[in-house]
């Protein structure tokens, strides 16, 4: 299984895509139908459901490819805030 | 400095600001609401964040925003050298818009009506400075799109168009000169394209994920006519539609049905969180 946030991420992508078979380590802008619209949307999701604010330098294309690359920039996060 | 004024701060307005700032600009943004001016700063802080995750610049969302002075009414806008008024696309709310600006501003203020589908003569003839009336078409979201459409009106004067051409330059947008007549280029064409999907939803031929299928995949296009419906707002494509079918009195451009209920209902696309498709805001 994979850990709470990368299938909470993971739920998220699938039900605006449910189309596409996609995978927690698997590039979602690679598949041709996400656009860097859903970026913002996806920094939106991440923010709200795990109450962290991303951020600037972290505002990068690679940290949002994939659910488990969100999933590590939230743990990243977490750890800050409780450290 | 030479100071800008911003008229309407929905989605627009919004982009057409957060350019302006970004390129060096002073901009006093104007509504006729103070909690749209709030929301419309947010939005603008939130954008300039985004800006590079988007595949544009990296920008300093404070640095942007403190160009941009937001005010109520006209009166604030007194010394702008050139406003740029991105309101609703309904005749009437440009009507009374352009004539308050034209009680508000200097005579050598120059108007640039950003509009989609209107005449720009027409917006002219109801200022006592047609000649000073220009259009330009910015597309969305304005800080990404190199390029605009440009419509002289039928009275608009060399100057205006010279000094327009600057202000876009400096802006970092390339110029694409229309004549000017409902609908310029862009949406004589898009709109009627997204009128006819509306159509296959509404007449259950398709459902939108199909529709849009076929023009990412089958066409290459980036994105499917409905997924920039939503872009736009399905508020302003119908309005669009009804433009041109008033204006050609041609019912090749008659409104679908759903995109009025779609109106009425609140699902005005992805700045209301649901449109063709649901979006997270």
């Amino acid at each position: 299984m994979p850990n709470t946030a990368e299938s909470q991420i993971l739920a998220f992508v699938r039900s605006r895509y449910p189309q596409a078979e996609i995978t927690g380590d698997q590039d979602i802008f690679s598949l041709g139908f996400v656009n860097s619209l859903f970026a913002m949307e996806l920094v939106m999701f991440v923010e709200k459901t795990f109450e962290v604010t991303i951020p600037n330098e972290e505002l990068r294309i690679d940290n949002f490819r994939t659910a488990g690359s969100m999933a590590e920039l939230v743990g990243r996060l977490s750890e800050e805030l409780a450290a | 400095m030479t100071v800008i004024g911003v008229v309407g701060a929905g989605v627009m307005g919004v982009g057409v600001a957060q350019n302006l700032a970004q390129t060096g600009h002073d901009v006093v943004l104007v509504d006729k609401d103070e909690q749209i001016l709030q929301q419309a700063l947010a939005n603008i802080e939130r954008n300039s964040r985004m800006s590079r995750l988007m595949g544009g610049p990296a920008l300093d969302a404070d640095a942007i925003l403190a160009r941009i002075t937001t005010a109520v009414g006209a009166d604030a806008l007194a010394k702008a050298e050139i406003v740029i008024e991105n309101v609703t696309e309904n005749w009437d709310v440009k009507r009374e818009v352009y004539e308050a600006l034209d009680a508000a501003c200097g005579p050598d203020t120059v108007f640039v009506v950003n509009t989609s589908a209107i005449p720009i003569t027409k917006v002219g003839a109801v200022t006592g400075r047609p000649d000073k009336v220009i259009g330009v078409h910015f597309m969305n979201p304005v800080p990404a799109k190199p390029a605009v459409e440009l419509i002289p009106g039928f009275h608009t004067t060399p100057d205006t168009i010279e000094r327009t051409r600057s202000l876009l330059a400096a802006m970092g947008k390339r110029a694409v000169d229309v004549k000017d007549s409902c609908g310029f280029i862009s949406n004589r064409v898009l709109m009627l394209t997204v009128n006819e999907a509306a159509y296959l939803v509404h007449e259950g031929v398709a459902t939108a994920e199909s529709v849009d299928e076929v023009f990412r995949s089958c066409f290459g296009h980036p994105m499917g006519p409905l997924e920039t419906a939503d872009l736009i707002g399905v508020d302003t494509i119908l309005y669009s539609v009804e433009v041109l079918y008033e204006h050609y009195a041609d019912s090749k451009y008659r409104p679908c049905p759903l995109l009025k209920q779609m109106t009425d209902a609140g699902l005005h696309g992805r700045k209301s969180g649901r449109g063709f498709f649901t979006y997270a805001n």
